[in-house]
C-alpha cells in the first residue's frame, strides 16, 4: 500500500473543496471496496477524505418519493420500513449482496461506485485497459466466465458487480451530487457508462463531485417489485445473472413495466427494449418469453460465459411470472 | 462381524469420560482471544518480513531495482537471490519431517511458477515493510508457461516414485479377461479441479535467533518436522532449534510439510539480526503452500447382470510442478474397496508451471472416490440395481489387495444405519422422478473409506503433589480437539476429572510426536498418553504399596484401582488414600511416566481402515440448474470415538468440505500467463452457512484394538471421502444429467441442455 494522507471532512463543501484541491484524492465512505483495492495496489490515492461525519445518512419521505442519504448503510436501507414497503426490490437486491458485516459498513454512495470484480482488473500484474488504458484486455483471451454479454467492447468486458444498482436502475432512481460548480442530478441509468474505448471512465460523475443522495420517485407498482439473483453459492457470491422487475398489471394487461439486469454488462442494464414488448401486452408466458428475447437481443458471449444468455432469459421469465402472479389484477 | 461383537465398555477403568461429548477444554481461550497462535507471540525488537512473489510463471529474473524501496524509512534488509544467505536443501520425505519441495528459495533467478518468492523485505513496522515491498521493481525474461494439463497431456510421464506405496502401474488378475466376461460396462472420464486448503489461519512464522540457536513459532502440523528442516537448512544441530506451535488455525494438509517461507523468515531474522515476524497473505497461500492437484480419471467397470464386478480399471493423469514430483494418488482406495479379482491401476503425471501440489484432506481418496463412486452409481442405473445393493453385492469380506482380514469393518452397518436415518427407502429409483414443488429432488449415496495411519510417538504424564496431572507431547491441535481428547484419555486412566488434567503440546522441548496428518494423531499420541498415564499411575501405586504408613501398604498392585483422584482397594474402597496424600507423605513433588508407542507395520496381520456411508439430498432448480444440498447423512465406523462432539464436528467439517468440492471449489489458472485468477476467498468459493443443511452424523460404536491400543481408527479425513460423489449422484438422480467434471456449477447442467 502506498502512503496517503487522511482528512476528515466537516461538511459537504469542505469535502468537495478537499478533493477538488487534492491532486489524487478519494472520498472514503465504508471503505469496503476502496481499502481492499488500495491493499492490492489497484487504487493508489494520495489522500483519503473521510466523509463519514457528514449529515448524509437520512432516509426520508418526500412528496416525490424517498430520499436516501449517500451515507446510509446498505443494512439501514435494506431494513428500512419505507424501503421495504414502497420499493421491496431495493431491499431484496441489497440483502442478496455481500454479507451482513459488509452491508453494515458499505454505503449507498460507495455501492454506486463499486468497482468490477474482474480478476484481471484486481491483479496489477495483468494488462488491463481499465487500470492502465491502452495496456490491453486480459479477460477477452482469458477466463471470462463471469464477464459481460451485453454492451461490452473490444477494450473491456468487465461487469458492474452491484446488486443495489440493478434495483435502482429499474426504479428510475436519481443520483443527487454536489460539486464545485454546484448541485446536479443524474438519472441512475445515465450514471454508469459502457466501456467503449474508455473503460477507465466508469461513471459520469466528475472526479470532484460528491454523491449526496439517491431519490426514488413514487411508483405505486414498485410496491410489488422483486429481485432475483442467480449465483454459484447460496450467499456471498456475485451475481452470474440477476433481474430486477416491477409490473403494473390491470385486468391481465401490462400498463407499465420496469426491468433491469445485473451481471451482464459494464453497468446495471436497464432492458428498455424488453419493457417496450411488455407494455400494453397480456401478462402471460408468451409475452414474458418475448420480453426475454428482446432483452438479450444482441448479446455477445465470450468463450466461457455463453450460458449467461440463456440463464438471463430464463431468469427474466421466472421473475416476470412471479411478479405478475403477485400483482393485483393477476396474470391472464 | 457385528457392531455388538466389537463393542467395548466406554471405559475400562476410571471415570468413563472417554467418548463423552466434553466441550473443548481450550474453548474459553479460543473465544476470548487467549489462545495464542503462531504470529501472536510478542518479542522485543520485533521486525517484520514481507515476501514478494513473482508476477510471471516461467522464466528468469533479469534484475531488481530496489532503490526506491531502500529509501522507505525503517527498511532493514531486502533479500533476493543476489544477496541471500546460502540455504541447504532439505529432503522431501514427509515421514522425516520435511520440506514440501526440493527447491530452495532465493538461490537462483529461475522462475517456475506464479507467486514464487523472489525477495524478502524486512523493516521496523509492517506498514513500512509493505510499502517497501510494493516499491521493489523486478524485470523478467518471461517464457510461455505450461499452464494447462489438457494442452500438456502429450508430455505425460510415469511417476518415478511410488503412488501411495505402490508402483504407478499395478495389475491384479487380468482386467482384459474380466471385461470380456462382463455383461455390462461403464467406461467414463471424471475430472476434479485444482483445490486449495484455505485454513482460516494463514501460514505464519516468528523466527528468533540467539547466536546459533533458533526459536521458531510456526503455524504447523509438525513441530519436530520444522525443527529438522531448519537444522538442515541452516546447518545447526537439531537441539539448537526449538519449534513452538500451541494452536493451529486449520491446516487440512497444507501445514504438514515445511514450505519455504519458514526458512525465509529464519534467514531474514539472521540477516536483520532481529526477531522477525512473517505472516503470509491469502494470495500467497494459493501459490506457495501446495494444493490438491487436478485429476483426469478414466474408470472402467465390468459387471455381470447380477452386479458382480468382473473388472475395475482406474487410470489417469494428475499434475505436478516442473521441479518436484507429487502424485495425487487417486487410485489408492480402489485397490481395496470392492471385491474384484481383476483390477488395474495406472497413474501418469503432467508437469506444469505451478507450485508443487501436496496432501489435502484425504489425498487420493477424495478425488479418487469421486470417480469410483460416480462410476458405481452409473453402473447401478445400467443394472437397474439399488446403489446400496450393488455395493453389498461387491462387499469385500477381506482386503482384496493384501488378502488380510480386516481389523474391524462395520461398513454394512454404515449402509444400513445411513439408509434408515436418511430415509433411503423413499427414493424412487428413476432419475428425475422426484420433485419438491418447482424443484427437482435427488437422492444419492457413496461409500467412504480411509486407511489407518499411525506413527511412533511419545508422551509424558506427571501426577502432581496437588493431585492434578500434566500431560505432555509435542503434538498439535489443528482445531480438531487434540487438547480435549488427550485430556479425556488421560482422565480415563488416571481417574481424574478433566479440570484436574492439563495438556501441554506443540513444543519440541516436549516428547516427540510425528506429523498431525493422515488422521493419525489420536491413535498415535492418544495411545502414548494412555501408556504414559499407566506408567505414572504404576509408580504412584508402587509408592503407596511401599510406604508402611499408607493404608495400601503391602497390597498387591492388581488389587488397587484409581478413581476420583484416589487409590483404593478394589475390594474395599474405604481402604485407600488420595494421590496428594501418597505423594505428600513420600515428600515427592510428582511421579512421572513416559511411553513410546511403536506400531509394527512391517508384519501386519490385519488390514485397518475407517469406513463410512454418505447420503445426500439435493434440490435443483430446473430452469437455472442451481443445486443446493438440502439434507445430508453420514454414518462412520472410525473405531472407538474419543469425544462424541469433536468427533462429529470432524465428520461435519469433512462433509461441508465435500459439499464445497462437489458444487463450487475450483482454483483457476489463466492458461495464457500461468497466473492464478481467483486467489482470494471472495472469488474462490467455499460453502457458506446458507449452503450447508442440517448435517446428520452417526458414529458407530466400535473398538479396533489392532488399529491402535486405544481402539481408535482415525477421524480427521474420512468425513470428506465420498461426500462429493454422494452429491453428484444425487444431482444425477434429480436431473438425469451426469456431470463428471467437478465442481457441478449451473453452467454444466444448463450446457447439457437436459434441463427444462
Amino acid at each position: 500500500m502506498n502512503p496517503f494522507t487522511y482528512k476528515r471532512a466537516t461538511d459537504e463543501a469542505d469535502a468537495v473543496r478537499e478533493v477538488a484541491n487534492g491532486k489524487n484524492a478519494k472520498f472514503l465512505g465504508g471503505g469496503t471496496n476502496l481499502v481492499d483495492l488500495m491493499k492490492m495496489g489497484v487504487e493508489t490515492p494520495d489522500e483519503l477524505v473521510d466523509i463519514n461525519r457528514l449529515a448524509l445518512k437520512r432516509i426520508e419521505q418526500t412528496p416525490q418519493g424517498l430520499r436516501i442519504g449517500a451515507l446510509a448503510s446498505n443494512s439501514e436501507v435494506a431494513n428500512h420500513r419505507l424501503v421495504r414497503e414502497q420499493f421491496p426490490v431495493l431491499s431484496e437486491a441489497i440483502l442478496a449482496g455481500a454479507s451482513p458485516q459488509l452491508r453494515n459498513m458499505a454505503t449507498v454512495g460507495g455501492n454506486l461506485l463499486q468497482r468490477t470484480r474482474c480478476y484481471y482488473f484486481m491483479d496489477t500484474s495483468f494488462p488491463c485497459n481499465k487500470r492502465v488504458p491502452g495496456s490491453g484486455c486480459s479477460a477477452i483471451p482469458g477466463f471470462n466466465r463471469i464477464h459481460a454479454i451485453l454492451g461490452a467492447s473490444d477494450k473491456c468486458i468487465a461487469v458492474h458487480p452491484s446488486d443495489m444498482c440493478v434495483a435502482l436502475a429499474a426504479l428510475d432512481a436519481i443520483v443527487r451530487v454536489a460539486g464545485p460548480a454546484g448541485a446536479r442530478q443524474i438519472p441512475l441509468v445515465d450514471f454508469h457508462r459502457l466501456p467503449g474505448d474508455t473503460p477507465q471512465i466508469e461513471t459520469n460523475l466528475r472526479p470532484d463531485e460528491l454523491i449526496v443522495a439517491v431519490d426514488l420517485p413514487n411508483s405505486p407498482f414498485a410496491r410489488r417489485s422483486r429481485y432475483l439473483k442467480i449465483r454459484d453459492r447460496a450467499q456471498y457470491a456475485f451475481a452470474l445473472v440477476s433481474v430486477a422487475a416491477a409490473l403494473d398489471v390491470q385486468q391481465g394487461r401490462i400498463n407499465a413495466a420496469r426491468l433491469a439486469l445485473g451481471g451482464v454488462a459494464h453497468k446495471p442494464w436497464r432492458a428498455l427494449d424488453a419493457e417496450k414488448v411488455l407494455t400494453g401486452a397480456r401478462a402471460d408466458a408468451q409475452t414474458f418469453r418475448a420480453a426475454a428475447e428482446a432483452a438479450l437481443k444482441g448479446a455477445q458471449p465470450q468463450q466461457h460465459n455463453a450460458f449467461k444468455v440463456e440463464l438471463a432469459r430464463r431468469a427474466i421469465v421466472r421473475l416476470l411470472t412471479e411478479v405478475a402472479h403477485e400483482t393485483k389484477g393477476g396474470a391472464a | 462381524m457385528s457392531a455388538k461383537q466389537n463393542q467395548r465398555p466406554a471405559s475400562k477403568q476410571g471415570s468413563g469420560v472417554v467418548g463423552q461429548p466434553l466441550n473443548r477444554v481450550d474453548g474459553r481461550l479460543k473465544v476470548t482471544g487467549g489462545a495464542r497462535f503462531a504470529a501472536e507471540f510478542p518479542h522485543d525488537q520485533m521486525a517484520y518480513a514481507v515476501l514478494i512473489g513473482s508476477t510471471i510463471a516461467n522464466g528468469r529474473i533479469k534484475g531488481f531495482d530496489t532503490s526506491a524501496a531502500k529509501r522507505v524509512p525503517g527498511v532493514l534488509a531486502i533479500i533476493t537471490h543476489e544477496n541471500a544467505p546460502k540455504l541447504r536443501p532439505v529432503a522431501t520425505n514427509p515421514a522425516e519431517g520435511d520440506a514440501a519441495g526440493r527447491r530452495v528459495p532465493l538461490q537462483s533467478p529461475v522462475i517456475y511458477y506464479h507467486g514464487q518468492y523472489i525477495a524478502v523485505v524486512v523493516a521496523e513496522t509492517l506498514e513500512q515493510t509493505q510499502q517497501a515491498a510494493a516499491l521493489v521493481r523486478v524485470s523478467y525474461d518471461e517464457q510461455p508457461p505450461a499452464a494447462d494439463m489438457e494442452r500438456e497431456r502429450g508430455k505425460a510421464y510415469p511417476p518415478k516414485g511410488k503412488v501411495a506405496g505402490k508402483p504407478a502401474d499395478t495389475m491384479r488378475g487380468n482386467t482384459d479377461t474380466g471385461l470380456a466376461a462382463a455383461n455390462v460396462r461403464v467406461d467414463e472420464i471424471y475430472r476434479t479441479p485444482t483445490e486449495h486448503h484455505n485454513p482460516m489461519e494463514p501460514h505464519a512464522t516468528i523466527a528468533v535467533w540467539d547466536g546459533d540457536k533458533l526459536t521458531i513459532y510456526d503455524a504447523t502440523q509438525y513441530t519436530y518436522g520444522v525443527r529438522h528442516a531448519m537444522a538442515t537448512t541452516f546447518g545447526v544441530p537439531e537441539e539448537n532449534v526449538r519449534c513452538i506451535c500451541k494452536f493451529t488455525g486449520g491446516a487440512f494438509g497444507c501445514k504438514g510439510t515445511v514450505w519455504s517461507h519458514v526458512s525465509l523468515a529464519a534467514a531474514a531474522a539472521r540477516v536483520a539480526r532481529r526477531p522477525v515476524k512473517l505472516v503470509t497473505t491469502r494470495q500467497q497461500m494459493f501459490s506457495n503452500m501446495g494444493h490438491r492437484a487436478e485429476t483426469e480419471q478414466h474408470v472402467v467397470l465390468g459387471a455381470t447382470r447380477a452386479g458382480k464386478l468382473t473388472a475395475i480399471v482406474h487410470e489417469g493423469l494428475s499434475h505436478t510442478s516442473t521441479f518436484d514430483e507429487y502424485v495425487e494418488p487417486f487410485s489408492k482406495a480402489t485397490h481395496m474397496l470392492y471385491a474384484c479379482d481383476n483390477f488395474k491401476a495406472s497413474q501418469r503425471l503432467v508437469a506444469l508451471n505451478v507450485g508443487t501440489p501436496t496432501y489435502m484432506r484425504a489425498p487420493g481418496e477424495t478425488s479418487g472416490m469421486f470417480a469410483l463412486e460416480s462410476a458405481l452409481d452409473e453402473l447401478a442405473y445400467k443394472l437397474n440395481l439399488d446403489p446400496i445393493q450393488l455395493r453389498l453385492v461387491n462387499y469385500a469380506d477381506t482386503d482384496p489387495d493384501t488378502k488380510l482380514p480386516w481389523s474391524t469393518k462395520l461398513l454394512k452397518e454404515c449402509y444400513r444405519t445411513g439408509a434408515e436415518h436418511f430415509g433411503w427407502a423413499r427414493r424412487k429409483p428413476a432419475p428425475r422422478s422426484m420433485r419438491d414443488g418447482r424443484y427437482l429432488l435427488g437422492l444419492g449415496m457413496a461409500t467412504a473409506v480411509y486407511p489407518v495411519n499411525h506413527f511412533p510417538s511419545s508422551a509424558r504424564v506427571r501426577i502432581q503433589s496437588d493431585g492434578s496431572a500434566i500431560v505432555e507431547s509435542s503434538t498439535h491441535d489443528l482445531g480438531t480437539g487434540t487438547y480435549t481428547v488427550l485430556t479425556q484419555i488421560a482422565c480415563e486412566t488416571l481417574g481424574l476429572p478433566p479440570e484436574r488434567v492439563e495438556v501441554i503440546i506443540g513444543d519440541t522441548n516436549l516428547p516427540k510426536a510425528m506429523v498431525s496428518g493422515g488422521s493419525s494423531t489420536v491413535m498415535s499420541v492418544g495411545s502414548s498418553v494412555q501408556g504414559a498415564a499407566r506408567a505414572a499411575l504404576a509408580k504412584l501405586v508402587e509408592t503407596a504399596r511401599a510406604d508402611t504408613r499408607s493404608p495400601l501398604y503391602g497390597a498387591s498392585a492388581d488389587q488397587i484401582v484409581a478413581s476420583d483422584g484416589r487409590l483404593a482397594l478394589k475390594s474395599n474402597d474405604a481402604r485407600g488414600e488420595t494421590y496428594r496424600d501418597t505423594l505428600a507423605r513420600a515428600g515427592m513433588k510428582e511421579v512421572e511416566g513416559s511411553y513410546d508407542t511403536e506400531f509394527n507395520d512391517k508384519e501386519k496381520k490385519f488390514s485397518s481402515h475407517a469406513f463410512g456411508a454418505q447420503f445426500a439430498e439435493v434440490r435443483v432448480d430446473p430452469d437455472f440448474g442451481e443445486v443446493r444440498v438440502t439434507r445430508f447423512t453420514g454414518v462412520f465406523d472410525i473405531g472407538r470415538v474419543m469425544n462424541m462432539k469433536t468427533g462429529q464436528s470432524q465428520m461435519k467439517g469433512g462433509i461441508i468440505m465435500g459439499i464445497g468440492m462437489a458444487l463450487m471449489e475450483e482454483t483457476v489458472l489463466d492458461t495464457n500467463s500461468g497466473r492464478l485468477v481467483n486467489r482470494d476467498l471472495a472469488e474462490y468459493h467455499v460453502p457458506v452457512h446458507a449452503d450447508v443443511p442440517q448435517l446428520d452424523v452417526v458414529l458407530l460404536e466400535n473398538f479396533d484394538e489392532h488399529a491402535s491400543p486405544i481402539g481408535a481408527k482415525g477421524a480427521g479425513e474420512i468425513g470428506i471421502v465420498g461426500a462429493a460423489a454422494a452429491v453428484a449422484n444425487a444431482v444425477y438422480h434429480a436431473t438425469g444429467v451426469r456431470v463428471r467434471e467437478l465442481p457441478i456449477t449451473l453452467d454444466k447442467l444448463l450446457g447439457k441442455g437436459a434441463l427444462a
